[in-house]
């Protein structure tokens, strides 16, 4: 490896990552608005998440006398993953310095890192809302995880390859023939991340309920810089699952080379994809009613049934190919 | 001195440091303090002998030992060097862990006791690994069956601890059965076939190769707890004392892997792709039953030993895709698929004997086992709960730590299965795949219950407040399989290097030349295009941006920081009461999983005026095969107990019908 090479990877990397950091908040104020909007509210300003943020960082954390101090490192540690799998994610190129340290496998054990450990810091404080609330995580957390496996199977099996590089080079470059396998993949990987990002049906982020919360409980002991890197990871998370399926399904306009032009059009192609994305989750969102927590495995056990048979079609329908 | 030579001689000197505990057994400091510590210095000998001679051509030594005309054939090649490496340096942590660990007066055996048959299982084990005859084999077979039967029932005046061994020690011989019968079926009936220099050259039939490894499956399944001959390990490993639980999960659990390696693709000539598919899924139905059952327990080491199962069925799975893959000539991929399953050994040994030793130190702080009356103690006891955190994150699968690494190399292997030319098989493997990620998930739920109810929150019971944190010997047992557990994650490569002379031995090629092409740090098997993972950089990642992220905000803001009560939401409840019990936490799997158990629950009528809600959840297999198998055997025993009249007068009759019938039939 010669450093030459290595030197606009490194750019791509951290201007990706600034972005995914920069772009996040604004991705969750563009679907809390849209939510508003279908839903006959008035929206809220579409910098709101901005605000809250550093309002948040200004304040001074509130912090239960019995908090561990796994309790203080965790929000760090979950930022961190999060931003990291925002990085890995090929967003606006493929040619990325990270893309070979982690594949899809890596990206999964990313996510699940943060979930044992925002589950690990609900249950630290010793509230029952906590603990319920990591409980309810976990499940949801078990069910998904293997559904996403085989949505990124599925690709892999296509491609040949668990990493996330070749993956998008492959289905952007591919002739143009419609792959059944990837519009069952689609709607799994869509069922997927509905759960993961804690939105309508499977739980809902505006609602503190005890009832129905779910990723609320966990973080209710949280305030202040902690709250704020949580709240944060969470639209980073929100992020990088919406640029996981922009990656995965409508990979055109990913650069494959680094050059300025290429990353312009890429900058722009992805803006535009990812507000017509946030439009379709507001869309979802509003359209659906909320689930009882047990019925959460049936729509997740779906998903990952969804997800086999996806990878089932393609080696019965499409392997010849 | 050879490396055979040197681990025989670390054998020996831990005999002489049993018999040391026995001569000794009055003075506790020193059969505690000096004699295991020796013992671990001794395991680190094993350990590095044999990693010396992975490398090298096998070794063999026949020793004088046991009948006249029967001397011991020991074997010394790499397969047995790779597990000898696992036992020496799990053993050597152990150790250290047990030195500290020991108590003057805790159990029924006394620590000069526990220090022979301690040691005695460990060199049986050892011995296990080097035997090249199936003699020597059963005789250490058994040595270490008996030595841990009575390590396991130490505290034998419990009358639940002495049905555990006696489970065990039940399940330990219906195994040597097989296994033995299983050697019968490769000797080929020859007056010396029964070395397996000679096993290796006959040429078997079809259905007596298949037999031999039915027989030799269901023997090393026993011992490994592989579906249905489970039940002895849920019941066994928490009734030893920690150390000895942690040795028999990480190590001897393992011997019965290396025991059916060594059958499948050393002794027998020809694999069949069936015997793969056979443990392929025996391994995945045994994985998922012992980790939905991990999820749900109540006892911390009963958890633990059902995550052993798991992992045990894991590591058959990637043993049995290897098979299938080696049967159908495609060798890198039998090798990319034994890795993983080998990596995990040295995985799960790493990380369940950290985890059985945390429990060893919890339980002598607060005496408890039971997850319902723990909590909090990760604030009287920092470092055993920091050191369990590595130990859980390792065990749920997650990246940068080891138990990551070698479930990314099993699902890469799952992925290659298109390639296979069976239709249908080609088609299932995928599904195993869902498999795979549903039990790496599910053991992260049992991870998050095991840590957060034991450690995290407010302690249960007032007592808790007092517990005192592990001893230097027990810390230093605890971070060395600690930094085990992170070595192996971060660096594969080595571990890589390390397996390719295993797997060059048993399928006939190694990948780990096209394993990173050059760059020491990059996992990539077969080629980088496919798949590739760098653990260090990975680690570096987190370790970085988690760094940078604090002091950013600390310098951007500011670090202020006020301690409150706990928001109570308008309700004060005082107490950790109010926070999920381990039963609580198992709700979601009882409820998803439901037909897995055998659930029973008693309700209070509503005039009861102490309401008790009890909850048993069994295994469903107890009452479907083995309380029949038992009745069974009760009604064929009482029929032969038909005969016994206690009268002298009838058994004379019995001798003179014997008589008279062996009369007529000779004299016809």
């Amino acid at each position: 490896m010669d450093i030459d090479a290595l030197l606009p990877q490194f750019a791509a990397q951290l201007f990706e990552l600034f972005a995914a950091l920069a772009l996040a908040p604004l991705l969750t104020g563009w679907v809390n608005q849209w939510r508003a909007r279908l839903q006959g509210r008035t929206p809220p300003p579409l910098l709101l998440p901005y605000h809250t943020l550093m309002k948040l960082f200004g304040k001074e954390p509130l912090l239960a006398h019995n908090a561990s101090s796994l309790f203080r490192v965790a929000p760090y540690l979950i930022f961190s993953c999060m931003a990291l799998a925002a990085a890995i994610v090929p967003t606006l190129s493929s040619e990325l310095l990270f893309a070979p340290a982690a594949d899809a496998i890596a990206l999964v054990g990313l996510f699940a890192l943060a979930r044992v450990f925002i589950a690990l810091a609900g249950m630290d404080i010793g509230t029952a809302f906590g603990s319920l609330g990591a409980r309810r995580e976990m499940l949801i957390g078990f069910l998904a995880e293997p559904a996403l496996l085989m949505v990124f199977f599925t690709a892999s099996v296509i491609s040949g390859s668990t990493s996330l590089a070749t993956i998008v080079d492959t289905l952007a470059h591919r002739e143009f023939h419609i792959y059944p396998s990837l519009a069952f993949a689609g709607v799994a990987f869509t069922m997927v991340s509905i759960a993961e990002n804690g939105r309508v049906p499977v739980d809902n982020p505006a609602t503190h309920l005890e009832l129905t919360m779910i990723h609320e409980a966990m973080i209710l002991e949280y305030s202040g810089r902690h709250l704020a890197l949580i709240e944060w990871a969470a639209s980073l998370k929100l992020f990088a699952y919406s640029c996981l399926g922009i990656a995965l399904f409508f990979p055109f306009g990913i650069a494959q080379t680094l050059g300025p032009g290429a990353l312009a059009i890429a900058v722009a192609l992805m803006v535009g994809k990812l507000a017509l994305g946030g439009f379709l989750l507001a869309l979802i969102e509003t359209l659906s009613a909320k689930m009882r927590v047990f019925r959460t495995p049936e729509f997740l056990g779906s998903a990952f049934l969804l997800a086999v048979l996806a990878v089932l079609v393609h080696l019965l329908l499409e392997g010849s190919r | 001195m050879s490396p055979l030579t040197l681990i025989l001689t670390c054998l020996a000197g831990w005999l002489a440091v049993g018999l040391a505990g026995v001569f000794f057994a009055r003075r506790f400091f020193f059969v505690a303090r000096i004699l295991f510590p020796a013992g671990a210095a001794l395991a680190i000998g094993v350990a590095a002998a044999a990693l010396a001679s992975i490398f090298s051509d096998p070794e063999t030594a026949i020793l004088p030992l046991g009948l006249p005309g029967l001397p011991f054939h020991l074997r010394l090649d790499a397969l047995s060097a790779y597990f000898l490496c696992l036992l020496g340096a799990v053993a050597a942590g152990v150790s250290i862990y047990a030195a500290g660990y020991l108590r003057r007066r805790e159990g029924s055996a006394t620590p000069g006791q526990q220090c022979l048959l301690y040691h005695l299982f460990l060199a049986s084990m050892c011995v296990v690994l080097l035997a090249d005859d199936a003699y020597v084999f059963m005789v250490a077979w058994e040595s270490m069956a008996l030595s841990s039967y009575f390590l396991v029932t130490s505290d034998h005046r419990i009358a639940e601890i002495r049905r555990a061994g006696y489970l065990y020690l039940i399940v330990a011989h219906i195994g040597a059965i097989g296994i033995l019968l299983s050697f019968g079926a490769m000797s080929g009936g020859e007056a010396d076939g029964y070395t397996f220099a000679a096993m290796r050259t006959h040429e078997l039939g079809g259905w007596l190769q298949s037999a031999a490894f039915l027989l030799a499956l269901a023997g090393f399944g026993a011992k490994a707890g592989l579906l249905p001959l489970h039940v002895w390990l849920p019941e066994a490993h928490p009734a030893a004392p920690s150390p000895v639980s942690a040795l028999m999960s990480a190590v001897m659990l393992k011997t019965a892997i290396y025991g059916l390696l060594r059958v499948a693709f050393d002794l027998l000539p020809e694999q069949q792709w069936w015997w793969g598919a056979l443990l392929l899924g025996l391994g995945l139905a045994t994985a998922v039953f012992g980790v939905v059952f991990s999820t749900v327990q109540s006892d911390m080491k009963r958890l633990l030993a059902y995550s052993s199962i798991e992992n045990v069925g894991l590591i058959f799975a990637g043993v049995g895709l290897s098979l299938v893959f080696a049967a159908n000539a495609m060798p890198l991929l039998g090798a990319l698929a034994l890795t993983a399953a080998l990596y995990h050994c040295v995985n799960h040994a790493f990380f369940k004997s950290l985890l059985f030793l945390t429990t060893g130190s919890v339980l002598h702080a607060t005496g408890q086992r039971n997850l319902g009356r723990l909590g909090g103690l990760i604030h009287p006891m920092p470092w055993v709960a920091w050191l369990a955190l590595v130990g859980v994150i390792a065990s749920a699968g997650l990246p940068p730590l080891n138990g990551f690494v070698s479930e990314w190399l099993l699902l890469q292997s799952f992925l290659f299965t298109p390639q296979l030319p069976h239709g249908y098989l080609n088609m299932l493997l995928p599904v195993a795949a869902g498999a795979v990620a549903l039990i790496a998930a599910l053991a992260g739920f049992a991870m998050v219950k095991f840590f957060g109810v034991v450690f995290l929150g407010q302690p249960r019971e007032e007592a808790l407040a007092q517990a005192h944190d592990a001893g230097t010997l027990e810390r230093i047992g605890l971070v060395w399989l600690a930094a085990g557990c992170l070595a192996l994650g971060v660096l594969p490569n080595f571990v890589i290097a390390t397996l390719d002379p295993v797997t060059q031995l048993l399928v006939g090629s190694g990948f780990a030349n096209s394993a990173g092409k050059g760059n020491w740090l990059l996992l990539a098997p077969i080629s980088e295009e496919r798949a590739s993972y760098n653990a260090l950089i990975f680690l570096g990642g987190i370790v970085a941006c988690t760094g940078a992220v604090f002091v950013a905000v600390r310098s951007l803001f500011h670090g202020r920081l006020r301690r409150v009560d706990t928001w109570d939401c308008g309700h004060p409840v005082a107490g950790g009461r109010t926070q999920d019990t381990a039963e609580g936490f198992g709700q979601p799997i009882r409820q998803v999983f439901a037909p897995f158990f055998r659930i029973t629950r008693e309700h209070p009528s509503p005039f009861d005026r102490e309401p008790h809600y009890r909850i048993v959840v069994e295994d469903p297999l107890w009452h479907l095969l083995y309380l029949p198998l038992a009745r069974l055997v009760e009604f064929g025993t009482r029929l032969v107990g038909l005969l016994q009249r206690g009268r002298i007068a009838i058994y004379l009759m019995f001798s003179f019908v014997t008589l008279l019938a062996l009369l007529m039939f000779t004299t016809r």
